[in-house]
Parts: C-alpha cells; sequence; structure tokens
C-alpha cells in the first residue's frame, strides 16, 4: 500500500509507543534485581548482585520451582492426550454438533479465571468431596491447557491433506501403522509446539491455582503473590521474577521456532502467530 | 470418532460445565449465620442481596465499565503496530515484531503486575520521571488498573488484529487506491470493516480476562474492589454469595461470545 511519508512516521511513531509501553516495565523489573537497598525507591541508590545467589538458595523458592513444574508436565501430558483426540475427532470426521466442541474446548480460557477457579473448587470440595492439593491444581490446568495443543493440532491436521493417509490405507496399512508413519511425523512439531505453550500457561497461571492449590503448598506464582506482602523478601522476589521471565521465554519460544519454519516451507509466506494467538 | 471424543468430551463437560453448573447451584445455597454451615436449600436471596446492596452493584459496574476501557485502549494501542506488522514492514522486521508481541504474552503474567506495582508507587519511576514537569502519577486506585490490565493483555489484541490485516489481500488496498480514495477513506471502507471481526476476537480476551482479574487489584488498587475481589475475598466464609457473584461474568460473557460470534470474530479466534 503506498503511503504518504507522513503517514508511514506517524504509524512508526505508534509502533515505537506501543513496543516501549510493552518492554519498559520489563527492564524497570530487570534492573530492580540489582538493587542494594529493601525499598522500591527509583533511582536504585546502589547496585549489588548478591541476591541472584539468595535466591538460588532460597529452600522455599525452589520448592515452589519443583512444584510448578509437576503440575505443568502432568497437565501438559493431560492436554496433549484429550487436545489431540478431540482435534481428530474435529478436523477427520463429520459429525453432529462438530462446531460445538470447538467452542467446548475454547470456554475453559474464554471465561475469567476466577469463574473457573471457583466453578472447579467448588465441585472438588463439595461434590466430589477431595481435599485440594497438586492433583485438583493438575486437573484444572489440564482443562484450560487442552486448547491450545488442539488449537496447534487442529491447524496442521487442516493443511496436511487427508489424501496422504488415504493413500497409505490404499497400500494396505492398517490404521495404526497410518497413524504410526504418516499422521504422527507430519503432526510432530505441532505437538511440541502445543506441549511447550501448554506448559507455559500452567507454569504462568495464578487464579485458578489459588482455588484450587491446598493449603500451605505454592507454586512458583503463588511463592511471588505471597512474598509482594513480605517487605523483607522484595530483593529475592525481583530477582526470581526476572529469572522467571527469562525461563518462560524458552518454551515460547522454541514454540513459535517451530511453527514459523513449519509456516515458511509449507507457505512460502510471513510467519502467522495462528495457533499461538490464543494463549 | 466416538472412541476419540470421548475422552475429551467427558472431561471438558462433565468436569468443566458440570463444574459451572455446581456454581450456578451453589449460588442458590446459603450460609447458616450461626454456625456458618453450608445450608444446601434452593432461594434466591443471594441475588437479591447483590442486586439490593449499592457496593455490589457499584462493584459490577466499575468492573464491566474498566473492562471495556481496557478493551477501547488496546484497540487503538494494538491497531497501528498490526497494521504496520501487516502491511508495511519488510519480512525481516516483520519476524522481529512477532517475537517481541509474543514473548511478552507468555512470560509472567504476576511479575508484569508486579512490575506495573513498583512503577506506580509513591517512589516509582512514574512519579520519579514526571516530577520534573511538575506532574504527579495516578498512583493506586482504578486508573493503575485501567492502565495495568490495559498493559496486560494488550497482546491478546495485536495478534488477530495482525493475522486479520495479514488476510486482507494488498491488491483490495490498491484498488481502492486506483479508484482514487484517499489513504483515510480506504482505512475507514476497506480496511477497518475487514478487520472488525478481527478486533472483536482480540477483545474477547481483553473483556474477559479484565472481568475475572482479582490479582491486579488487589495488587495496584487496595481501596477500590472489582467483582474478582469481592468474590475471592467472600468464597471462603460466603460460598453461596460468592459463587452468585461469579454468575456476573458468566452472563456478561456468554452474551459478549453470542454477540462476537455474530460479528464472525470465531474465525479470527
Amino acid at each position: 500500500m503506498s503511503l504518504s511519508r507522513r503517514y508511514r512516521n506517524l504509524l512508526r511513531v505508534g509502533v515505537g509507543i506501543t513496543l516501549a509501553f510493552i518492554y519498559v516495565p520489563l527492564l524497570v523489573i530487570a534492573v530492580y534485581a540489582f538493587n542494594g537497598g529493601t525499598t522500591l525507591k527509583w533511582p536504585l541508590d546502589s547496585v549489588t548482585t548478591h541476591w541472584f545467589s539468595d535466591a538460588v538458595h532460597d529452600s522455599d523458592a525452589r520448592d515452589a520451582f519443583v512444584t510448578s513444574i509437576k503440575v505443568g508436565l502432568a497437565a501438559t501430558g493431560i492436554a496433549l492426550i484429550l487436545g489431540t483426540l478431540a482435534s481428530f475427532a474435529v478436523s477427520r470426521h463429520r459429525f453432529f454438533g462438530r462446531e460445538t466442541v470447538s467452542f467446548l474446548v475454547v470456554i475453559p480460557i474464554a471465561l475469567p479465571g476466577i469463574v473457573t477457579g471457583l466453578a472447579l473448587s467448588d465441585t472438588f470440595t463439595q461434590v466430589f468431596g477431595v481435599t485440594l492439593g497438586l492433583f485438583t491444581v493438575v486437573v484444572a490446568h489440564a482443562t484450560f491447557c487442552i486448547v491450545v495443543v488442539y488449537n496447534n493440532v487442529i491447524a496442521r491436521l487442516r493443511r496436511v491433506s487427508e489424501n496422504l493417509e488415504e493413500a497409505s490405507a490404499d497400500l494396505g496399512a492398517h490404521t495404526w501403522q497410518t497413524f504410526r508413519h504418516i499422521t504422527l511425523p507430519n503432526m510432530q512439531t505441532a505437538l511440541v509446539a502445543g506441549a511447550l505453550l501448554a506448559f507455559a500457561l500452567s507454569f504462568d497461571e495464578i487464579i485458578v491455582t489459588t482455588f484450587t492449590l491446598g493449603a500451605g503448598q505454592e507454586t512458583l506464582p503463588i511463592w511471588i503473590f505471597n512474598n509482594l506482602f513480605r517487605g523483607q523478601q522484595l530483593p529475592i522476589t525481583n530477582v526470581v521474577a526476572v529469572i522467571v521471565v527469562l525461563i518462560s521465554i524458552i518454551p515460547v519460544y522454541l514454540a513459535h521456532r517451530l511453527t514459523r519454519e513449519e509456516a515458511i516451507s509449507s507457505r512460502g509466506g510471513a510467519p502467522i502467530a495462528e495457533s499461538t494467538a490464543i494463549p | 470418532m466416538g472412541a476419540l471424543l470421548s475422552g475429551p468430551l467427558a472431561w471438558l463437560v462433565v468436569l468443566y460445565l458440570g463444574s459451572l453448573a455446581v456454581l450456578l447451584i451453589a449460588s442458590f445455597w446459603s450460609v447458616d449465620a450461626l454456625s456458618g454451615e453450608l445450608i444446601k436449600g434452593f432461594s434466591f436471596d443471594n441475588y437479591k442481596e447483590l442486586w439490593d446492596t449499592d457496593v455490589y452493584r457499584t462493584v459490577a459496574f466499575r468492573t464491566i465499565g474498566i473492562a471495556s476501557a481496557v478493551t477501547i485502549t488496546d484497540a487503538l494501542l494494538a491497531f497501528p503496530i498490526a497494521f504496520y506488522m501487516a502491511k508495511l514492514a519488510s519480512p525481516r522486521v516483520k519476524g522481529i515484531l512477532v517475537v517481541a508481541i509474543l514473548l511478552p504474552l507468555w512470560s509472567f503474567y504476576l511479575v508484569k503486575v508486579y512490575a506495573w506495582q513498583t512503577m506506580l508507587s509513591a517512589h516509582g519511576i512514574i512519579n520519579w520521571a514526571l516530577d520534573p514537569i511538575g506532574l504527579n502519577g495516578p498512583g493506586f486506585g482504578a486508573t493503575a488498573v485501567w492502565i495495568v490490565e490495559s498493559y496486560l493483555w494488550l497482546p491478546y489484541m495485536i495478534l488477530p488484529i495482525y493475522a486479520g490485516l495479514e488476510r486482507i489481500p494488498d491488491s483490495l488496498l490498491s484498488a481502492s487506491e486506483d479508484l482514487g480514495a484517499k489513504p483515510g477513506r480506504t482505512f475507514r471502507r476497506v480496511i477497518l470493516p475487514l478487520a472488525f471481526p478481527a478486533v472483536v476476537a482480540g477483545s474477547i480476551f481483553t473483556f474477559s480476562l479484565t472481568l475475572g482479574d482479582y490479582i491486579t487489584p488487589s495488587l495496584v488498587s487496595p481501596d477500590t474492589q472489582f467483582i474478582g475481589n469481592v468474590v475471592f475475598t467472600s468464597h471462603t466464609n460466603n460460598l453461596p454469595l460468592a459463587s452468585a457473584f461469579a454468575t456476573v461474568p458468566i452472563v456478561v460473557m456468554v452474551v459478549y461470545l453470542l454477540i462476537a460470534r455474530r460479528l464472525g470474530a470465531f474465525e479470527h479466534l
């Protein structure tokens, strides 16, 4: 589109403002990790790196980290299975209520976290009589992680032609062989990307977690939240905050790379974050 | 096929929709004033109390108002960058921008709220920057919630709009130009109508995520309550009332989703 120089420059300014808005807070929090003082006064009085070793050796933070990893892995596992099954059913079969499945998968994430959290915790405690704990968190996380796996896999299935599977069947392969040698290799990166994003989603979640976690247990976000109200812990919290941002970037970056390479090779176009538009 | 669907459907229908049903049922229960025990009966008392109490009504309307303000703010901030990415940037710059938008989307939500808490605090960077020109930052309160929620959910608005604009063929814009339309007119008559469903798709997230958030208000707005805070603080001692109040965001979101589907937003999710 041909735009005059003035419009182009105006747009560039808009882009600059939005990017600054997105990144300035993250930079500020990164600077605070080196805060020599114990208050959150800006500018900093002095600079130090010793909170980093304190944070790494903080046993509560480490426990919370391990808990988060466990929950994330378990929830991702369940979401992988359920999300893949649902995406296969929807993309490879015609049936009554097919549209509803896509809708159903999205609701747990489209409704506010507080609704999902309260509804599940009501059900766990009042209907099933289960004591809240890691198990209930895993179940709750898996519920809203299904959608990312589903979206990634279904986007891939739409692009991989059904003809390949039919050809395989025509050549005498039974269902399992076709799945093992044709379908699975085609979906591999979509599965990995979906799993990485599901894990990142679970790792970051705090609202549903608060409602479904047992007393005295902490995931990493909950540990950070609790520490924000304990003044003397703030320096360590700042450091953990920065480490956590850096850690959570890895799976997202990898997932993006995986889906992008495929987008470039299959379409020759620019990367589109089709599967990552929904959290 | 039935075998494929039975697992996911059992999980989502029985567990999730079932839970929503339980939430709805629990909203008709009551709490014994003396013992604090749940009375699992049926009455509209919770809803009546919510409707008759000014505070709850104010909180509900305030929350919906902030969610709308956040949605509009994000749409305004998102459109220029999405347009630049989709139609003007070179493939290289486009790739960099997509990653730049995606990365913070997934990085800790809580850390982002916390970053703003430090920035908005009395001795924070905002007051420090505004002080030389004789101004003060907004401090903590509803304005802070508006800023922080707009910040948090902005990427959710940028990505669908960007994808929506990518779908508009360049030839359409050239045609409009060839027929004599100035950029402003092309924008109003061609780009905006075609991109609107994508904006609505993005707004589902900005609106819904703001509607239920209680972490952000608890950190940057200690004295001004939102639906999320009320539900969270009351759910331990009055589960039925909390459940009744939680139906407000559900009803609002169901209506919102139905309208969004009408406007074709689901194609852009």
